[in-house]
């Protein structure tokens, strides 16, 4: 088993270099946010990790939440682990200040986020759902729900879950059936929710669900569904815990991965009905949830980015003790650690590569979602917004596609024993592999990313991407002869982009089916040449600040290297992808249903 | 009363420690640092005894290169008040530092100062008693539990083959080992509010003290790989393999 130990170097260097950490101090309110400071942030978070939650890790894999009589229990130690998680105060640091949290900014959280799902996806869904609770409650529920429950919340003493999942609505929430009947100053919900994340576990005090439901006489569809509070210990008016609300945990699944947290589904109101809150006025619930997407979805995305750079650490953790074989061309001589075999050194260095480019874009999509926020220049603002309206399918995406792909790539780095569950890399590819699914499937991001987002303005923001990124490779120039391969890679997959945008933007209104049929590849296209994008930003600041005696040469000299090689062996594939763009969809859609 | 802790930068225990390649010293240039593990159970230790209303003051100070500011936000943010850092150039002995903290202690005037036992680096275990002897204090090295009354000290040592307790007279000088307590997981709100705590930066020369060193480090080099075992086929073998190849009994 290797032991997690948090990147922060790169984090540093993408905080500062590329995400513009220093801009976003200069925003109002985070003043007090300064690179050392997050530099001891994510110090001691990593020092947490490493020495808390990675432990555990495995522990939460083998033996999984267990339930009986409706009590779900923790894997072992996870209740210890949580109580230290919000001793230390992390459940707060994004959380609002004038509810005891820190309000750092998204940038630093999503890279705090990244370490905990590094070292344990499992334990860190709860605070990740509490947090998204706390954002929903924020925006839309009134000053008195807020004084209620957002304290504790943010504290950590109380966790929160979304319940949006019913058997029959899954992706199409339209099919929501839950009922919500008035009751005085309250309402009376009856229906089963399922895929609850955290639904019902012993690590905190109380829980509270954020529940889709319908009421009486609603609309059909989206526009008749309407969110509530409902916590399972009802809260008295003191803020006190008071007697326990009609919830049932009936069965928890049986999972692929992250078994150490309880997936639940939950009865509502199976005897008195279980009593809820309407947050802000009925039939507005969907919409409600909408505006936490963004958040939810870049969260998601950097769970691919987490697990990657995990499989990432325990492939080579591996490949530098594992002797095995000679070097090429040796017939004699010792046997080597099989980091000295070419094929091992590419897979290690795809893991690498793709990683750092799923960090890099994360990163900058949280600062540009920080800037849209406070920034105090409203164009500054509409601008930042465009672009994380735009990475956002591709964050949670791409990066969570590509954490599949490195997790798997892991186990191959491991050989037949990473096929064996002992070894530990298997873990992070059944991890990962749920993140590609939830929170809206690969198909629904890219199905957002070419309707929503590109053809919507007619690619407007990803033409302005699309520009920048050549200013970056013209800017690649001067990393000399070594980089002529690199740029033309870039400079071909930045062309293949540029073709497939104008494609879709041309052909969606007239047939949406078509632009459908190829969105995950146009989304995979956009992922891989973004990652191009920035690290060849990275590329060309690494090779600036090498002639600076006191830089890091090692760290800088391997950025570039990095650089080159996701531009001349992942870049290559953009044009694949291009072409399918193109004309991938005609086959698709010509097949007929009885045909398969 | 007054507490001062002393605390050290060293490379993290987790790192594996390279060799230079001239054999000058060790790589630590662009290496994760962090805090001697030993200091940190002497701040915690110091942390504690202001939470049980004994301490009413926590001064950390630390010896060394200037990214040392770091280690004291560290120890500040686990609870000391303010710290104070001497920017001398790394590789400082401990007969200097032991001199720079006399400085400081003189003052300081701390009821007691805890240390490391040693620092994980050049596990030298050196200063604490240098401070003591400097300062004409008495001393208690080693130390799992300490227990202040009014103006003495019950303190218990981890001694070869047991434990010794001793009463020392305050003020005076002791020094943690591992088994004194276990250092808390720094929160963020502290992490916050540390960066806003004072502290001071003084060079050597301000506090009249050489730090010229007075040891030549001929070459530093990586230990012999162990070679690899042998299975011995019965007892018979294995002691006469002890007899003559081990020659340890």
């Amino acid at each position: 088993m290797s032991t997690y130990s948090a990147p922060l170097k790169d984090m540093q260097f993408v905080l500062r270099e590329l995400a513009g950490l220093q801009e976003v101090s200069a925003l109002p309110g985070w003043q007090d946010v300064t690179p050392e400071v997050v530099d001891a942030v994510l110090a001691e978070a990593g020092k947490f990790a490493q020495e808390v939650l990675d432990p555990l890790n495995r522990i939460g894999d083998t033996q999984g939440a267990r339930l009986a009589q409706g009590k779900v229990t923790a894997p072992d130690g996870y209740v210890q682990a949580y109580r230290k998680f919000i001793e230390a105060g992390w459940n707060g640091l994004a959380g609002d200040t004038r509810y005891g949290g820190q309000g750092l900014p998204h940038v630093v959280s999503t890279a705090v986020q990244e370490i905990w799902n590094s070292a344990n996806m499992s334990f860190c869904l709860a605070p990740m759902l509490t947090s998204g609770v706390l954002e929903a409650l924020r925006h839309h529920a009134s000053p008195e729900q807020q004084a209620l429950y957002m304290p504790n919340l943010t504290a950590g003493a109380w966790s929160g879950t979304m319940n949006l999942t019913e058997p029959q609505a899954g992706s199409d929430l339209s099919a929501v059936r839950t009922q919500a009947v008035r009751d005085g100053d309250h309402y009376r919900l009856r229906g089963t929710k399922i895929f609850i994340t955290w639904g019902e576990h012993d690590m905190s005090e109380n829980i509270v669900h954020l529940v889709l439901a319908r009421t009486p006489n609603a609309p059909e569809g989206v526009k008749g569904i309407s969110l509530f509070i409902v916590p399972k210990f009802l809260v008295n008016r003191d803020g006190t815990r008071g007697e326990r609300n009609d919830i049932t945990c009936v069965s928890i699944e049986h999972k692929m991965g992250i078994r150490g947290s309880p997936t639940c589904v939950l009865a509502y109101g199976e005897a008195k009905g279980a009593i809820g809150y309407l947050i802000g006025e009925e039939n507005r619930g969907l919409e409600y949830m909408f505006t936490m997407m963004n958040h939810a979805r870049l969260g998601v995305g950097v769970e691919g980015l987490g697990i990657a750079e995990r499989a990432y650490q325990h492939a080579l953790a591996h490949a530098r003790t594992r002797v095995q074989g000679r070097e090429i061309g040796q017939r004699s001589g010792d046997r080597v650690t099989i980091i000295h075999h070419p094929d091992v050194k590419r897979m290690l260095l795809s893991m690498k590569a793709q990683t750092e480019a799923m960090r890099a874009l994360a990163y900058v999509a949280a600062a540009a979602l920080d800037k849209a926020r406070v920034h105090p220049d409203r164009t500054e603002q509409r601008r930042n917004q465009a672009l994380v309206d735009l990475l956002t399918p591709i964050v949670k995406g791409w990066c969570t596609e590509q954490g599949v792909e490195v997790a798997s790539t892991g186990v191959q780095v491991h050989g037949g024993m990473g096929f064996i569950e002992e070894s530990g890399a298997a873990q992070y590819l059944r991890d990962a592999r749920i993140t590609t699914i939830y929170e809206g499937t690969t198909g629904i991001q890219a199905n957002d990313l070419v309707g929503r987002k590109v053809a919507f303005e007619k690619g407007a923001t990803a033409m302005a991407v699309i520009g920048d990124m050549r200013g970056v490779n013209a800017r690649l120039e001067r990393l000399g002869s070594e980089f002529v391969s690199a740029r033309k890679a870039f400079s071909e997959a930045i062309d293949s982009l540029e073709s497939a945008t104008r494609w879709l933007v041309e052909h969606y209104a007239a047939s949406p089916n078509a632009a459908a049929a190829v969105a995950v590849p146009y989304l995979k296209l956009f992922g891989i040449v973004a990652g191009g994008w920035v690290m060849a930003r990275a590329a060309v600041i690494a090779h600036d600040k090498l002639s600076d005696a006191k830089s890091d040469a090692r760290f800088l000299s391997a950025k570039i290297i990095t650089a080159r090689f996701y531009a001349e062996h992942i870049l290559t594939g953009a044009r694949g992808f291009a072409d399918t763009v193109l004309s991938g969809s005609a086959s698709v859609l010509a097949l007929d249903e009885g045909q398969f | 009363m007054k507490v001062l802790v002393t605390v050290k930068r060293v490379i993290d225990p987790y790192v594996k420690v390279r060799v230079k390649s001239d054999g000058s010293g060790v790589e630590t240039a662009n290496i994760k640092m962090t805090m001697n593990p030993f200091c940190e159970i002497a701040v915690e230790q110091a942390v504690r005894m202001k939470e049980a209303g004994i301490v009413t003051e926590i001064v950390v100070v630390s010896v060394g290169v200037p990214q040392s500011q770091e280690t004291l936000r560290t120890a500040m943010a686990m609870g000391a008040d303010r710290g104070i850092l001497v920017d001398a150039p790394a590789g400082v002995e401990p007969l200097a530092v032991a001199k720079l903290v006399k400085a400081i202690i003189e003052k300081e005037k701390p009821q007691l100062v805890i240390t490391g036992k040693q620092a994980i680096d050049d596990d030298s275990n050196q200063t604490g008693q240098m401070i003591a002897a400097l300062m004409g204090w008495p001393q208690a090295t080693f130390i799992s539990n300490v227990t202040v009354n009014g103006d003495s000290a019950e303190v218990t040592r981890e001694i070869d083959g047991g434990l010794e307790k001793l009463t020392i007279k305050l003020p005076a000088v002791v020094t943690s080992d591992l088994r004194l307590n276990e250092p808390r997981y720094v929160t963020l709100p502290n992490i916050m509010k540390a960066k806003k705590k004072p502290l001071e930066v003084l060079k050597p020369e301000a506090l009249g003290v050489d730090v010229t060193p007075r040891l030549k480090t001929l070459k530093v080099q990586e230990p012999p790989s162990r070679s690899a075992g042998v299975k011995v086929a019965d007892v018979k073998e294995l002691i006469a393999k002890l007899k003559n190849e081990a020659r340890i009994i």
